[in-house]
């Protein structure tokens, strides 16, 4: 028990060596370029302490509960032994792995509730547009985006269809859903696709992957193991825009009834 | 006695958050694996922790990185030297990618795929220097995406067209860049924005557009984030390509 706390302590020192050149970069050009000095000094570092300290608990306690189980158990479920323990004669099908599937969206969804960098991204939008984007309606928008697009990687390595396909269609679904979106909502939807996948995400998926190329006849865990987190860095910008679109659909279908 | 009541409360709101992966993962552990929870006592103590952490990281995201970023976007748009402001979102996303632990492990896992495909010698001095390469012009992508955000902001360009470049950026290179490393490629735009560089980026954007006249916080604020998740795409390819 007491080697969690070792590890905390280790954590925390690695969260140091990272922000280290973020604050070596931020203070060299505070100093040297801006010549300022920098308003509440004091609040900012014990901001910066708050982060060190956040960050070293939440990776290592990712660590010791949630990550060891949540890759034993996506190893496990993409286990031909799991998938179809009656028979090892019959060819698998891309439904044999019906549980896969289900664990794919539900992991995409909760590990993206989980994922600080989005709720700092929702938390700003939020002041951002006075209220009128939720903190919880961004979030769970996003994250059902991650749940399909990991639920449909799964499927892409499961069949072994190529990866571009997906991503081209996506891009062009991503391009007309653009042109119809409210102006507003369109930076935002195009950045929750990069903030999704980050601590808590890529290390489950990762793993996920990983085992289902690695058991699924005929894959290569090296060439077929990745692209999950391309899928889920690009179905919330889908989800995000398709989001406000419903939203003001509502809005003016509101109005509408409202005047007459 | 209030503010005991407020730190429960964001207590509360962390582990909130936390409790969609503790019921996905106790599901199939119990109904569809059908096994014990191993090391109970452990478990319960890393999602303390996780709650605590996250409780820590909202307060000092709110104390400490976004008023820096806004505080700095202020002070470069007052200044008025695009110069400086364009090397600090260079610098910003170099240096914050290049110790990029997600990013460091995927470049390994690259070498390995590319000395697997035959594309580099199989020995781990030359799966070394390929995973080093590939880091640097990671980093160095992101470094130009975030200069070419910031100045988008100043400019007041529209996103959608510089996303459309991208896009079609991507489509090219994908067209002609070596089928082992595309998976790679489309992965590593993913995993290049840490914890810390989101919530920095974010309000260095917003804060250069509501200080900016005749720019808009939320339509031209944000999109930074997009830029750094699109462009090593692009980069990792030409980099599969030249290597």
């Amino acid at each position: 028990m007491t080697h969690i706390f070792v590890d905390l302590i280790y954590a925390i020192m690695d969260t140091v060596w990272d922000v280290l050149p973020i604050a070596a970069i931020i203070f060299s050009f505070q100093l040297f370029i801006l010549r300022k000095p920098i308003p509440n000094l004091k609040k900012i570092l014990t901001g910066f302490l708050l982060v060190l300290l956040g960050l070293g608990f939440f990776l290592e306690g990712l660590q010791a509960a949630l990550f060891p189980l949540g890759k034993l158990m996506a190893y496990q479920l993409t286990n031909p032994d799991f998938i179809a323990p009656d028979n090892g004669q019959r060819a698998l099908q891309w439904w044999d792995y019906h549980w896969v599937y289900l664990f794919a969206f539900a992991i995409g969804f909760a590990t993206t509730i989980a994922e600080p960098s989005l709720l700092a991204v929702a938390i700003k939008a939020n002041q951002v547009s006075a209220g009128a984007i939720g903190i919880w309606g961004l979030r769970i928008a996003v994250a059902i985006g991650v749940a399909i697009g990991i639920a449909l990687g799964v499927y892409r390595i499961i069949t072994g269809t190529p990866l571009y396909w997906y991503i081209i269609t996506g891009y062009v679904f991503v391009l007309v859903q653009t042109m119809f979106a409210p102006r507003m909502i369109i930076a935002l939807a195009y950045d929750s696709g990069g903030v999704t996948t980050s601590t808590v995400t890529v290390p489950l998926v990762a793993a996920l992957g990983l085992g289902l190329a690695g058991t699924v006849p005929g894959r290569n865990p090296l060439l077929d193991g990745f692209g999950l987190i391309a899928f889920a860095s690009l179905f919330p910008i889908m989800s995000v825009l398709a989001y406000a679109q419903l939203s003001e659909w509502r809005n003016r279908r509101n109005q509408r009834s409202s005047t007459q | 006695m209030k503010s005991l009541r407020a730190v429960w409360n964001s207590l509360f709101d962390s582990f909130r958050d936390l409790l969609p992966i503790i019921v996905v993962i106790g599901f199939f552990q119990f109904a569809v694996l059908q096994q014990p929870i191993p090391n109970f006592g452990e478990i319960a103590i890393g999602i303390l922790f996780v709650v605590i952490g996250l409780t820590l990281f909202v307060q000092g995201l709110n104390m400490g990185l976004f008023p820096i970023g806004e505080s700095m976007a202020y002070a470069f748009a007052s200044k008025g030297n695009i110069f400086w402001l364009l090397c600090f979102a260079f610098a910003l996303g170099f240096g914050t990618t290049i110790a990029e632990p997600a990013l460091i492990a995927v470049a390994e896992e690259a070498a390995l795929v590319a000395a697997t495909g035959g594309m580099i010698v199989d020995d781990p001095q030359a799966r070394e220097s390929y995973a080093e390469g590939l880091r640097y012009t990671v980093a160095f992508s992101v470094g130009i995406a975030i200069m070419i955000g910031v100045f988008r902001i100043v400019m007041g360009w529209p996103i959608q067209y510089l996303i459309v470049i991208g896009y079609t950026g991507v489509v090219v290179m994908t067209a002609f860049a070596p089928k082992e490393i595309i998976g790679i490629a489309y992965d590593s735009g993913g995993v290049t924005t840490s914890t810390i560089t989101v919530p920095l980026v974010t309000a260095l954007g917003v804060g250069l557009a509501s200080s900016i006249k005749g720019r808009n916080p939320m339509i031209d604020g944000f999109g930074l984030i997009a830029f750094a998740s699109l462009t090593p795409m692009i980069f990792v390819m030409g980099y599969g390509m030249l290597i």
